[in-house]
C-alpha cells in the first residue's frame, strides 16, 4: 500500500518537474490555477460531508417503516437524482433569491452539489443495508435488542465497509462535477484554466496541469477509501 | 403437572396459500427436553421461529409461562400484543441458530455482552463477568478476543450458545445446531448441548437430524409431517416401534443414511 503511495507521489512530482522544465511560462498562469485549485477543493470538501451524511441519513430513512420519513426520503432521492445538477445549481443561486431565500454563491454550490451526490449515495447505503445477511436481524430479536440499537450498533457498522467502494467512486465523480459551480459565478480550477488559456495561449500546459490536479484529487481519494476499507474489513476475514 | 412452560393453541401459520402450521396444538412443560424431527417442510423449524417471533402468525395463541405471547391482556380480553409486551414475554426465550448469525464485526466477547448492555442494562463490567463465565463453560476462554471469522464452525456454535445464554433465557431454541457444520465439529457442539439439558434448569426445544443425540437427550420426541404433530413420545418408544406409516418411513430413511 504504502509501496504504492510513494509510486504514485513520484510519479506526480517527476510530471510536475517534466512540466515545469519544459514549459517555463508556468509561474505566469500557475498562481491563477492554484487559487482555483482551492476552490475546488472546498467546495469538494464541504460538499463530500454533506453527501455523506445526507447518503446515510436518507438511505436509512428509505428503509424506515415509518412511511412520512419513508416518503421524504423517497421524494428527496428521485428529485435530485432525476434533475440535472446545473439546473439545480441555476435553482439555488439565481431562482430562490425571487422568493427571498439568499444564498452565497459557495453556499449554493455546496447545497447543489451536495444534495444532488446524496441523492445517488443514498442508494449505494441502502443496497449495503440491504445486503447485510437476514440471520444478523434475527440474531437480533432473538437477543431482545431493541430496534434503534440494532441498526445502530448490528447493521450500520456491517454496512459502512460495503459502501465505501460505491461512495469513494461517487466522491471522485462529485469533484470532477464541482466543475459546474462556475455556473454560480466561483472560479474553480476548470474556470481558471479556461480563463488562463484565454489570457495566455497556453492550452497545452495548462490544461495539462490541471488535469493532473484533477488526477491527484482523485488518487487521493481512492487510496483514501482503499485504506479505510482495509482498516474496516480487517478481522472480518474477507479475501480482496 | 404445573402449567405448561409452552403452549400452542390452534396455531396456524400461512406464507400465502401454503399452510405451514396448521391449527397445532403443542405443550412443553418446564425444564422438558423436546425434540421436533420430521421431513423438510414439515413445519419443524417454523415452530421454533414463530415462538421467537421472528414471523408472525396468522391464527391461534402462543403461550409462554402462562402469558400470551402474540396476545396480550387488555381487561379481560386477550387484544394484539403491543412490541413492549412481546419483548418482555420474548425475554424469556433465546434461540441458537443453524447459521451461529454471530455477529461478524464484533469479538466473541463482545457478541456475548451486546445484548445484556443494550438490552437488559447490566453495567457492562457485570456483562464481562458473567460472558467470561459462558465463555469458559463452553471451552472458549482463551478465544474471547477472537473475531468470527478467526474461529471454527463449531467455536462460531459455541459462541453463539454463550451469547444466547448471557441474557438468562428460561427456554432455549435449537434449529439444526450442527447441521451447518463440518462432521468433526459436530461432537463439541453437542456436548454443551448435553450439558445444558442434564442442568435441568432450562426447558429446551431442539430441531435436529442427530437422530442418535436426540434419543440420548430429550425427554420426547415429536415427528412433525405437513404442520402437524404426527406422533410424539418417550424417544426410545418412538424410535424403536414407530406407529405412524410416515414416520416409519421416515426414520427408515434416516437411518439407512
Amino acid at each position: 500500500m504504502t509501496v504504492r503511495i510513494a509510486a504514485i507521489a513520484a510519479l506526480t512530482a517527476f510530471l510536475v518537474g517534466l512540466a515545469v522544465a519544459t514549459f517555463s511560462e508556468l509561474r505566469v498562469f500557475l498562481p491563477a490555477l492554484l487559487r482555483g485549485a482551492v476552490v475546488t477543493i472546498k467546495i469538494s470538501v464541504l460538499s463530500a460531508f454533506l453527501f455523506w451524511a445526507m447518503a446515510f441519513v436518507t438511505g436509512i430513512g428509505r428503509l424506515s417503516k415509518i412511511r412520512p420519513i419513508r416518503w421524504t426520503c423517497a421524494v428527496y432521492i428521485e428529485v435530485f437524482r432525476g434533475t440535472s445538477l446545473l439546473v439545480i445549481l441555476f435553482w439555488f443561486f439565481f431562482v430562490l433569491p425571487e422568493f427571498g431565500v439568499l444564498l452565497s454563491a459557495t453556499a449554493a454550490a455546496v447545497l447543489g452539489v451536495g444534495l444532488n451526490f446524496g441523492a445517488y449515495g443514498a442508494e449505494v447505503v441502502r443496497g449495503a443495508v440491504a445486503a447485510v445477511p437476514q440471520g444478523q436481524r434475527e440474531a437480533a430479536v432473538a437477543l431482545n435488542i431493541p430496534k434503534h440499537r440494532y441498526m445502530l450498533r448490528v447493521i450500520i457498522p456491517q454496512a459502512i465497509p460495503v459502501t465505501i467502494p460505491g461512495l469513494s467512486n461517487l466522491t471522485i465523480e462529485m469533484i470532477k462535477a464541482t466543475a459546474l459551480v462556475s455556473a454560480v459565478t466561483l472560479v474553480d480550477i476548470t474556470f481558471a484554466s479556461v480563463q488562463q488559456n484565454q489570457i495566455h495561449y497556453r492550452t497545452l500546459d495548462i490544461f495539462l496541469v490541471t488535469l493532473m490536479l484533477y488526477y491527484c484529487f482523485a488518487q487521493f481519494v481512492r487510496f483514501g477509501g482503499a485504506m479505510l476499507e482495509e482498516r474496516m474489513t480487517r478481522h472480518l476475514g474477507k479475501v480482496h | 403437572m404445573t402449567d405448561p412452560k409452552i403452549r400452542f393453541e390452534k396455531v396456524t401459520k400461512r406464507y400465502g396459500a401454503l399452510v405451514v402450521l396448521d391449527q397445532l396444538q403443542f405443550e412443553v412443560a418446564e425444564g422438558e427436553v423436546v425434540t421436533i424431527i420430521g421431513p423438510s417442510g414439515s413445519g419443524k423449524t417454523t415452530v421454533l421461529r414463530v415462538l421467537m417471533t421472528l414471523e408472525p402468525i396468522q391464527d391461534g395463541i402462543i403461550w409462554v409461562g402462562g402469558e400470551p405471547l402474540n396476545k396480550m391482556w387488555s381487561g379481560d380480553r386477550l387484544v394484539p400484543a403491543s412490541e413492549a409486551h412481546i419483548r418482555s414475554v420474548r425475554s424469556r426465550i433465546g434461540m441458537v441458530f443453524q447459521n451461529f448469525n454471530l455477529f461478524p464485526h464484533m469479538t466473541a466477547l463482545e457478541n456475548c455482552i451486546e445484548a445484556p448492555v443494550q438490552s437488559l442494562k447490566l453495567p457492562k463490567s457485570e456483562a464481562v463477568e458473567r460472558a467470561v463465565e459462558l465463555l469458559e463453560m463452553v471451552g472458549l476462554d482463551d478465544k474471547r478476543s477472537h473475531y468470527p471469522s478467526q474461529l471454527s464452525g463449531g467455536q462460531q456454535q459455541r459462541v453463539a450458545i454463550a451469547r444466547a445464554l448471557a441474557m438468562r433465557p428460561k427456554i432455549i431454541l435449537f434449529d439444526e445446531p450442527t447441521s451447518a457444520l463440518d462432521p468433526e465439529m459436530v461432537g463439541e457442539v453437542l456436548t454443551v448441548i448435553r450439558e445444558l439439558a442434564s442442568a435441568h434448569s432450562y426447558t429446551i426445544l431442539l430441531v435436529t437430524h442427530q437422530m442418535g443425540f436426540a434419543r440420548e437427550i430429550s425427554n420426547r420426541v415429536c415427528f412433525f409431517d405437513q404442520g402437524r404433530i404426527v406422533e410424539q413420545g418417550e424417544p426410545g418408544r418412538l424410535f424403536e416401534s414407530p406407529r405412524n406409516e410416515r414416520l416409519k418411513l421416515f426414520l427408515s430413511k434416516i437411518l439407512q443414511a
